[in-house]
């Protein structure tokens, strides 16, 4: 037993690393190359903003609750006025609907072309990063086209959204995504077939089914390991009227996650076509919304990352009681470890990077 | 289209000790943990724990609301899905949760301000 | 701008940010917004950094962190505060983790706000912090020039002046180092006290 252990050492991993984008810290045990153990160490970027409801009011709180997480920002928008739309029993027009399943779409295919281009960074392929970035400017530059700003753009409010689109923006939009949906459709044979992808990320980070779903794995870390989890299909905002299945693959590596992903820009693309040609004529933005909230509502929706919940509790002030926000990657971290176990160290920034880790999000 | 999906979530109200069966039959059914959080209301505390289930996205939650200092048990041993989640709730709001699988003593998030969102204690205690 | 004589490498770290600025000073370093053209590389190496690009404020985790990155760069170094957070601390100025913006921890040269930064505003910051570098560096020349010349030096004292400052230099990397490992056998410990 002494001359196993003896064989054994301890590496820390972050804060600072040139592939991470973020600080998190991970205390490996290693044995020779192989993990055996992983300890991870969050906190870096705690802020504690859960406990501004006490000194900003629930409009005010929309503002805070945005700035969770720059990539994946709209959708904290968009659920914090839905649950607080719940807590009021509010509906919002339709024409609101369309546009905010429209946005949120739009920021799905920017956050995941951003991972598949961190992703090539990570195993080295730059120039396919800067093709796909490249690409990515023209959806960024579509949200700014509509909202006023490329990533954090505050243009939800409690009962509806604070913008219109006319109809030549809708067009413009429409042709931006031809073109997107060339870009990609150019690049996917290099991240299907291309040998040295492939090398890097088949066989490498197995996630069994069982395993996803006892440990809570949620998004497409879940869906490439074969479960249909997505919460579109509960049929929020204009979902009940577009045609929708969720992409899963049954191979359980990081190779599924980057085909499952991949995909889903493609799916995003046909989303918002179905958006702009259902768009409602009906104008109306807003159903306003008076006094102050009363009561509690859970909420769940899907960002880029997976499922999201949101709880809030409101007792008749204008303040809130208490406002949760409960983050895909926080659910990730658990079935992560369990991932790292028997990998190789060589392959560790790959592996974490496949989880789309927002530690932002998880720390809030 | 999309078939909606879209049950109401329900609330169900437990003592402490009633927690680690409860949740042991939520999972044989199927279920799996997708949140757990504290809240702080007035000045006692309210725990929640949030099962789903992923075929018909039914939403279940379990409510407790523990006397001050009350210990209750840790189903990190059924569901360990529920580790940080746990070590926040302790670290944060001052919940007294016991025998936690992978016990992090506090030093998980490492502020300097001791359990910040807990409820303030009333003079003379 | 005049002729800048040297290339300077950045190091982009995020300390408390949100992501916002950090993906934006990312769409900076690639096509499009391409801040290579003013020879600027990222590189992920504090040793052999010139400018550090920091996002976000700083909490009491982060803050010793981040004195040590800031310690392990090399003379002269020029600090870019990008987005309001890291400037003042931002929407979150009145948290409890929050010390305030980057300044309460180390001297920042350029502060450039917005939430999230636009590309243009940090293009705009880090041509003028390439602007401050060659300043620093041309002042660190004329420094070594304005040094007397030592009276007929023997050559053994001007090689224990040399190797001073490398042995000044060391101490704070050696100081790193223990830091480092002390934290390593803390987390060494820890994990052996959960088995």
């Amino acid at each position: 037993m002494a001359e196993t252990t003896a064989k054994r050492s301890i590496i820390p991993y972050g804060p600072q690393h040139p592939v991470l984008p973020e600080p998190i810290h991970l205390d490996l045990v290693l044995e020779d190359e192989k993990i055996v153990d992983v300890l991870p160490n969050v906190g870096f970027i705690h802020r504690g903003l859960e406990k501004l409801v006490q000194k900003k009011d629930f409009n005010e709180m929309m503002y805070v609750i945005e700035r969770v997480c720059g990539i994946c920002s709209f959708v904290h928008g968009m659920g914090y006025c839905a649950t607080i739309e719940k807590v009021f029993d509010v509906e919002i027009p339709d024409r609101a609907k369309f546009l905010r399943t429209m946005w949120s779409e739009m920021s799905r295919i920017h956050s995941h072309m951003l991972w598949l281009g961190l992703l090539a960074d990570a195993f080295g392929f730059e120039s396919l990063f800067y093709q796909v970035w490249r690409s990515r400017e023209q959806i960024l530059n579509m949200v700014e086209l509509h909202t006023g700003s490329r990533l954090i753009s505050s243009v939800n409010k409690v009962g509806g959204v604070l913008k219109d689109v006319d109809d030549d923006k809708l067009k413009i939009l429409s042709k931006t995504v031809d073109q997107i949906e060339e870009d990609m459709l150019r690049v996917q044979k290099v991240f299907f077939e291309d040998y040295s992808v492939q090398s890097r990320l088949k066989g490498i980070g197995i996630l069994t089914p069982e395993n996803a779903h006892a440990l809570g794995a949620v998004g497409p870390f879940a869906r490439a390991s074969g479960i249909p989890l997505d919460l579109r299909m509960r049929g929020d905002n204009a979902m009940p009227y577009i045609d929708f299945e969720p992409i899963t693959s049954n191979d359980c590596d990081c190779f599924a996650r980057c085909y499952v992903r991949f995909m889903e820009v493609l799916q995003s693309i046909d989303i918002i076509r179905q958006c702009i040609a259902k768009m409602p004529a009906d104008h109306t933005l807003v159903t306003p919304v008076k006094g102050n909230p009363q009561g509690e509502a859970f909420m769940r929706l899907e960002q880029p990352r997976g499922e999201v919940v949101y709880y809030a509790k409101a007792n008749g002030t204008k303040y809130l009681e208490r406002f949760r926000v409960r983050t895909p990657t926080f659910a990730n971290l658990i079935p992560l470890c369990e991932t790292l176990k028997g990998e190789s160290f060589a392959d560790l920034g790959l592996l974490v990077l496949s989880i789309d880790p927002c530690i932002s999000c998880t720390e809030r | 289209m999309t078939e909606v999906k879209c049950p109401e979530n329900i609330l169900e109200e437990i003592r402490a000790d009633q927690l680690p069966e409860k949740v042991m039959a939520k999972m044989a059914e199927g279920y799996r943990l997708s949140q757990a959080c504290a809240a702080t209301i007035e000045d006692h505390l309210e725990l929640s724990y949030s099962f789903a289930e992923d075929n018909s996205f039914q939403y279940y939650t379990f409510r407790i609301l523990p006397a001050e200092g009350e210990e209750i048990p840790s189903i990190t041993r059924i569901c360990p899905a529920a580790i940080f989640y746990e070590n926040e709730m302790r670290e944060l709001f001052g919940a007294n949760i016991t025998l936690i699988a992978l016990d992090l003593q506090d030093k998980m998030y490492r502020i300097e301000e001791v359990q910040p969102f807990a409820p303030e204690k009333k003079e003379g205690e | 701008m005049g002729k800048v004589a040297k290339s300077p490498w950045i190091m982009h770290y995020d300390a408390s940010s949100c992501n916002g600025c950090d993906i934006e000073v990312l769409a900076c370093l690639t096509p499009v917004y391409d801040a290579e053209r003013f020879g600027v590389i990222n590189c992920g190496d504090p040793f052999q950094a010139d400018i550090l690009l920091i996002t976000g404020g700083v909490n009491k985790q982060n803050a010793p962190i981040v004195k040590q990155l800031y310690d392990q760069m090399a003379e002269p170094k020029v600090v870019c505060a990008i987005g309001v957070c890291a400037c003042t601390g931002g929407i979150f100025k009145e948290c409890y983790n929050i010390l305030g913006g980057v300044d309460t921890v180390i001297p920042v040269d350029v502060y450039i706000p917005g939430c999230a930064a636009r590309p243009q505003a940090i293009l705009d910051g880090v041509v003028k912090a390439v602007g401050i570098f060659q300043q620093k560096a041309d002042e660190m020349d004329k420094n070594k020039k304005m040094k007397p010349a030592p009276q007929a030096a023997p050559v053994e004292e001007k090689a224990e002046e040399a190797a001073e400052p490398v042995v000044q230099a060391a101490e704070p990397v050696a100081e790193a180092a223990e830091a480092v490992e002390e934290k390593a056998v803390e987390a060494g410990k820890e994990v052996v006290a959960n088995d």
